[in-house]
């Protein structure tokens, strides 16, 4: 089935989801793509480019390499990159359409560069034709994998939280008050994957009780701290007082009995008034906000990946403007970024929910945290 | 910086850095391709693309409050296996044209590198298209930045296919010129431009066409002048096709390089060569009081400010400006020769690349001298306030140029600007949504 626009944006490839959550990590991200393809990525989905040094590059690969296979450049640009980076933690590569194409196997140009520099690689499988959600699943779960600690002590009262990038939260505050929202409802953060931690931070996330899953772009990653160290998670954004209080209550029990809770799943309806559309688990928490605070019944679309949505029975996939476009016509009301507002029907409501990952920056100003009670002035 | 930096006597010429890992500096004032697919009037622009591309070429529409001329098709990973690369192309524009409200009469359909590495067979979607829509032309354009060392570059393979529409006419008009090239309408206080009106002949440029068929007179100018050596692949194609002669006048700051330009043209419009004495008295007189202000200050430029970067260090030098460094990561071959000049007459001139992954670090470092910076990648790097918002040119030309320059130093000199705000703006002169 084609994908096609003919006047709504496009969600961040997954190049960003990988460079957006290695950001504050204090590694090396490498993008095997042409000169110049990281604008993209620095001008649209990464607000902390200009204020905070940026440690991803690009390969500057060419269309010679890819004929003569030349994987030996891109393994020395890498190697002598790496050198002007002192106290590099790790170097992350990753891949776009081109190499798909001809089948660069990064997992061998990983190995290599990890042999050469005696740098942690992380060789991540991405071709620029996904969204940010499999980016980020995939580079915060090889993190994980590569430098999470054992045996730690537990501490039920400590919190992870799961799926912050500025693709879904933007640097505005909302992570912050996410943090705060916790902090003040008798949480330790312990880390936040992965945005405000350190490295060394991330590394101790199996000391949480309990982890905090905010963004459907952590979905692997919850799933595997629950296996690997036993760590139950909660689904929910603390959007509004009411389903605020239900995610610190939920967040107690799952520390307390070890079960998991896809909350902003259970603690709502589907309702065909209106439609919240954007990542899954956001969308969703909306959804429950709007009904325990305003009585509004709302539904969730889902434009990206089925693997990581965070819906519910009778709730759609939109993947296409067409299909988005059906969708809106059945409601009196859309959440929505600003940049679906072309297909809106005339006479519906139309409530702006800008989104990083979607505009980039163009609506960045109106931005707003809904945590706790922000909900009642932020929409 | 200093550690990547040499001196222009031990500099190679074009390429004075070796390739390898690659940083992107936070100054969005160049143009891309979709900022000059939007000069051309009414056009409506199709991407078919992986998202990864897709998504800068989409949010530089949106920033510009131009969604409405945008759309796009994906690329899906089956694509590349199931055979239907063609399909797509032609099902997904032919999709988007039936929505939308009014059919543009012309539109720029572009794909990227992995179709033309897969062998797509574009030329048969253009014709496949063509037949569907009879009263709609289709240009073919291309993303292809992979393909940047190997033959045209994508800036200017699209400043070609932008004049592609452009049909032959029985007579050409003799009192009639064309300007190509330019991102921004030129500077018509120019004394060019003012003596081509005084000798009544129309120039055309693309920059001020306000519908498609003003654009479309531009077939019928006999002469295409060139600025920037990007734009000379679009005129020969013009020449070829057309039969529209072509002259390449580059942007120039020498007195003697503006000087053979303008004889070259009054050649080939069969006038005297015009006298530009007083014009080119002011533009020393305007350079010499900025230089009276500015004084020994240092001076940073980077190749993002205009074509020509070295025969603008070469003229401020000339005229006692503190020219400390190029900012520059290649230079083309029109630069040769004052790049041989600068190497002879100021060794100590320093060139440092923008694009090697240490210069992230090298705004960091806070300078407590004031340095006055000529470019937003300049301005960046130095973190100066004190800069020249300078982008490729911006439409100034000849003694009128150099002028218009020498004024802009000045202010920058005077009044800061705030380097955030002024190099985020995405497209120089283009309107913006943040």
């Amino acid at each position: 089935m084609k994908v096609v626009s003919s006047v709504i944006s496009i969600h961040s490839s997954d190049t960003a989801g990988v460079c957006s959550s290695l950001y504050e990590l204090g590694g090396l991200t490498v993008v095997h793509d042409a000169s110049g393809c990281n604008s993209t990525y620095a001008t649209h989905d990464e607000p902390r480019w200009y204020d905070r040094g940026s440690r991803t590059c690009i390969s500057g690969l060419t269309e010679t390499d890819m004929i003569l296979g030349n994987d030996e450049r891109f393994i020395d640009s890498v190697v002598d990159g790496a050198k002007e980076f002192p106290g590099c933690r790790f170097i992350a590569v990753c891949g776009s359409p081109m190499p798909m194409m001809v089948g660069t196997d990064f997992d061998a140009l990983g190995a290599e560069i990890e042999k050469r520099t005696h740098i942690d690689v992380l060789a991540l499988h991405t071709n620029g034709i996904k969204s940010y959600l499999d980016g980020v699943n995939q580079a915060l779960c090889a993190f994980a994998e590569k430098f999470c600690c054992e045996n730690l002590p537990k501490n039920p009262r400590k919190v992870n939280i799961l799926g912050a990038t500025p693709l879904d939260f933007s640097i505005n505050g909302q992570v912050e008050s996410i943090r705060e929202f916790l902090t003040e409802n008798g949480f330790e953060i312990n880390s936040c994957w992965s945005m405000g931690s350190s490295f060394e931070e991330l590394t101790r996330a199996g000391e949480a009780g309990v982890n905090l899953l905010i963004s459907s772009s952590a979905k692997k990653l919850a799933l595997y701290f629950e296996e690997r160290f036993g760590i139950p998670y909660v689904a929910g954004v603390p959007i509004g007082k009411v389903f605020g209080k239900k995610c610190v209550n939920a967040l107690k029990a799952a520390a307390e009995s070890g079960s998991s809770s896809l909350l902003c799943l259970s603690e709502r309806r589907v309702g065909t008034q209106a439609a919240v559309i954007g990542e899954t688990l956001w969308s969703s928490s909306l959804c429950c906000a709007l009904q325990l605070e305003r009585g509004i019944d709302a539904h969730v679309l889902n434009p990206l990946e089925k693997e990581f949505a965070f819906i519910k029975e009778g709730e759609l996939d939109v993947i296409g403007e067409n299909a988005v476009a059906e969708a809106f016509a059945k409601v009196s009301a859309v959440y929505a970024d600003p940049l679906y507002k072309p297909i809106v029907p005339e006479g519906t409501v139309f409530v702006p929910v800008p989104h990083e990952a979607f505009s980039g920056r163009c609506f960045r100003r109106d931005m707003r945290s809904l945590c706790g009670q922000n909900f009642e002035k932020g929409i | 910086m200093e550690n990547l930096t040499v001196p222009i006597s031990k500099a190679a010429f074009p390429q004075p850095f070796p390739g390898g890992l690659e940083f992107n500096a936070p100054a969005r004032g160049m143009w891309n391709i979709v900022h000059t697919g939007m000069l051309l009037p009414e056009a409506h622009q199709i991407f078919i693309c992986a998202r990864g591309c897709l998504r800068g070429v989409i949010l530089t529409a949106a920033e510009m409050n131009a969604m409405d001329r945008m759309s796009w098709v994906g690329i899906e990973e089956r694509d590349f296996y199931d055979n239907s690369m063609e399909e797509n192309v032609i099902e997904g524009v032919t999709e988007i044209l039936h929505k939308l409200p009014k059919k543009p009469p012309v539109v720029l359909v572009f794909i990227s590198c992995v179709q033309l590495f897969a062998g797509m067979d574009f030329p048969e979607c253009i014709r496949e298209l063509s037949r569907r829509f009879p009263g709609i032309f289709f240009v073919d354009c291309y993303m292809n930045p992979t393909m940047r060392k190997s033959g045209l570059t994508p800036d200017q393979l699209m400043r070609r296919q932008l004049f592609l529409p452009l049909q032959e006419t029985a007579q050409l008009e003799m009192n009639a010129v064309n300007l190509l090239g330019s991102d921004f309408a030129a500077d018509r206080n120019c004394e060019l431009f003012l003596w081509l009106e005084k000798n009544r002949i129309i120039c055309r440029e693309i920059t001020r066409c306000t519908s498609y068929e003003s654009y479309l007179d531009m077939g019928k100018s006999f002469l295409n002048m060139t600025w920037i050596p990007q734009a000379a692949p679009a005129a020969e194609a013009l020449e070829n096709r057309l039969g529209q002669k072509h002259l390449h006048l580059p942007i120039c700051y020498s007195e003697r390089e503006i000087g053979e330009n303008y004889a070259a043209l009054a050649q080939a419009l069969d006038l005297p060569v015009p006298d530009f004495s007083e014009e080119r008295s002011k533009a020393q007189k305007a350079l010499d009081e900025a230089f009276s202000v500015i004084g020994t200050t240092p001076v940073v430029i980077d190749y993002t400010a205009t074509p020509r970067v070295l025969s603008l260090a070469r003229r401020l030098l000339e005229t006692g400006f503190n020219v400390e460094r190029i900012f520059a990561d290649v230079f083309i071959p029109g630069d040769k020769e004052d790049f041989e000049f600068l190497k002879k007459n100021f060794p100590e001139l320093q060139i440092t690349p923008t694009l090697h992954v240490k210069m992230r670090f090298a705004n960091e470092k806070k300078t407590s001298s004031k340095v006055l910076a000529v470019g937003q990648k300049a301005a960046f790097f130095t973190n100066t306030p004190n800069f020249v918002d300078l982008v490729w040119g911006r439409g100034f030309y000849g003694h009128h140029g150099v002028a218009a320059v020498a004024g802009l130093l000045r202010e920058a000199w005077q009044t800061p600007k705030d380097i955030k705000k002024v190099i985020s703006h995405k497209g120089w002169g283009c309107e913006s949504c943040l």
